[in-house]
């Protein structure tokens, strides 16, 4: 039984005709989705009221694209902030001093653990209770102090919210990308002579990128549309903006459809760049092809 | 009295003087007394869990001591002593010290996202701060000591165990240690993959290295070491010539653990 039985194989095996596995189930559900989208495109085609004509005329509208501008300028701000602030975090989750474990791990619980609508509300509202923001002695004199409200315009109490919020989750998937690399290799770092920060920047984090960027991705996906969340402070981003058109002329959906297809073109653009980076990220994996590089000092021919 | 000379000539290679280890409640070294000297080839044989890797990570400061001292080169491993008190360094300059000591580990450990090239590179540019030109060409030098001329650019999946152990041997020649640590280098190797990496050994061997070799080989014990030291419980049971320990053990201890392994 053991024997090999390819040796044995009577001759035909190589070029007898194979019946293919049959889905049915395909196409029931290529039907189903070809009524439904039917269905839809009738809806479209029959519903004057979604004014396709207005939905073209404000898509490229001044105020509309100003409002797309600030959309993707508070993408980007928070996003660096809480990328930065939560690669801090994780380090100090993953040091050995106590005091700064505990500080980011009640950071992150902190900021987990209360909507991000009610922080963006906080920190726009925080002048009502703190009028005046002070840099000093602690409890002692005071350096300068600026009123809270000039300090913490639309903008920042959106960078605020957004930023901080992000950051908490962004720590954690900097400790588990972290976490992903193989002790062994912090040792072998550390046995050659590198210095912790250098195992950290050398070895470590560009190990940890490769579990760290996908979910980044996907974070900056999700950032891009909860700025619509401003909307509550009346910043004028993308939504806000639509919000102030229908308001005057109370074409609510066309306004809405024009948001949607500028949220969708940006998602779509960095779910195309996302997955660029990925392919590019598994250099030095088993199963994924490695590009030959170009760099001289690093290819392996000698001149 | 305060700090010794840089590099005393007349200090053995390493000097541990009863080291203690635990874990917890595990205590896992103790009391090791052991001297190696320059040039000396010694192995460390002893049952699992008898605390060998430990005594060749503690050597290596990536354990802290619990109990008594060791020394590298005449250099205290960890502190600095000064006025009678011994002062934990800082981990920059335990880093620092490391560079001396070169380790080979059993899971290689290669850098995954660094060619073998890099992975030799790496060491001598980012710690060393040599040239990367001057950095490439000893690299590609020691890949061709240890056997592997062709192989510069592989990325480490796409080698061998073999192959990945020799090039991490050559990671580790590459900061030009005087002491080199192997802590099981063959075990997770197929055994056909093993020779490959025994000779390489042999050969740093031959060329005068000081070596402490964890190893199961008690072939390569006889052949090629100097002394052998048998561990057991944390303490070393019996040292001494290989063929003497390895033929005709005093220790009943001793004679069981190697009716097991040869
Ligand atoms: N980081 C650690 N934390 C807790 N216990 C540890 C740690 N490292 C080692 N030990 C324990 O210390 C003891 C000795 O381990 P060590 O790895 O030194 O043994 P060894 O002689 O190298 O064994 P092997 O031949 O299996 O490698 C074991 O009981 C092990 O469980
Ligand atoms: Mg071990």
């Amino acid at each position: 039984m053991s024997s090999p039985s390819v040796t044995q194989a009577p001759p035909g095996y190589a070029d007898e005709p194979v019946v293919r596995l049959r889905h049915p189930g395909r196409w029931v559900a290529a039907a189903v989705v070809v009524v439904l989208a039917a269905m839809f495109l009738h809806f479209v085609a029959t519903t004057p009221q979604l004014r396709p004509d207005l939905v073209l005329g404000y898509l490229f509208e001044r105020s509309i694209l100003r409002g797309l501008l600030v959309t993707i300028e508070l993408t980007a701000v928070a996003m660096v902030v809480g990328i930065v602030l939560g690669t801090l975090l994780a380090v100090m989750r993953l040091s050995d001093n106590p005091l700064l474990r505990w500080v980011a791990g009640g950071y992150v619980g902190l900021f987990r653990g209360t909507p991000i609508l009610v922080q963006l509300l906080f920190w726009f509202f925080l002048g009502t209770v703190l009028p005046r923001v002070s840099l000093g002695v602690p409890f002692g004199p005071e350096l300068v102090s600026v009123s809270t409200n000039t300090l913490i315009t639309q903008f920042a109490a959106a960078i605020l919210g957004l930023g901080l919020n992000e950051a908490a989750y962004m720590a954690e998937i900097v400790r588990a990308g972290i976490g992903a690399v193989d002790r062994g290799q912090t040792e072998a770092a550390q046995a050659l002579g590198m210095s912790p920060g250098l195992s950290y920047r050398r070895v470590v984090l560009p190990q940890a990128a490769r579990v760290i960027v996908p979910p980044t991705a996907n974070e900056l996906i999700s950032m891009l549309k909860l700025t619509s969340l401003c909307l509550v402070i009346g910043l004028p981003e993308l939504l806000t903006t639509a919000q102030l058109i229908y308001g005057r002329n109370f074409q609510q959906i066309p306004l809405l459809i024009v948001a949607s297809i500028w949220y969708l073109v940006l998602t779509t653009l960095l779910s195309i760049v996302q997955a660029r980076v990925e392919r590019r990220m598994n250099r030095g994996v088993a199963g994924a092809s490695p590009r030959r590089r170009t760099r001289p000092a690093l290819s392996g021919v000698r001149p | 009295m305060t700090t010794r000379p840089l590099a005393d000539a007349a200090a053995p290679m390493v000097e541990a003087l009863a080291v203690r280890k635990s874990f917890g409640d595990n205590e896992v070294l103790k009391g090791i007394d052991l001297t190696v000297g320059h040039g000396e080839v010694v192995s460390l044989l002893g049952p699992s869990g008898s605390g060998k890797s430990t005594l060749l990570r503690c050597i290596n400061h990536l354990e802290t001591l619990d109990g008594g001292e060791i020394s590298v080169n005449g250099h205290l491993v960890g502190y600095r002593r000064h006025g009678g008190k011994k002062y934990e360094m800082r981990p920059r300059e335990v880093a620092a010290a490391r560079r001396d000591v070169g380790m080979v580990f059993q899971r290689f450990n290669l850098f995954p996202h660094l060619t073998a090239l890099e992975n030799v590179m790496e060491a001598p540019v980012f710690v060393k701060g040599v040239g990367r030109a001057q950095a490439r060409e000893q690299a590609h030098e020691l890949l061709r000591r240890v056997g592997l001329p062709d192989k510069p650019a592989a990325y480490p999946f796409q080698l061998s165990g073999g192959q990945q152990q020799r090039v991490a041997i050559a990671r580790a020649l590459a900061m030009r240690p005087s002491l080199m640590l192997f802590d099981e280098p063959t075990s997770a190797l197929d055994p056909e993959l093993v020779g490959e990496v025994l000779d390489v050994m042999r050969g740093l061997a031959r060329d005068g290295m000081t070596m402490i070799v964890v190893t199961h080989e008690i072939g390569f014990a006889r052949e090629v070491c100097d002394r052998v030291v048998f561990m057991d419980g944390g303490v070393v049971v019996e040292e001494g010539d290989p063929a003497q320990v390895l033929t005709r053990p005093t220790h009943a201890r001793t004679r069981n653990f190697l009716s097991k392994v040869l």
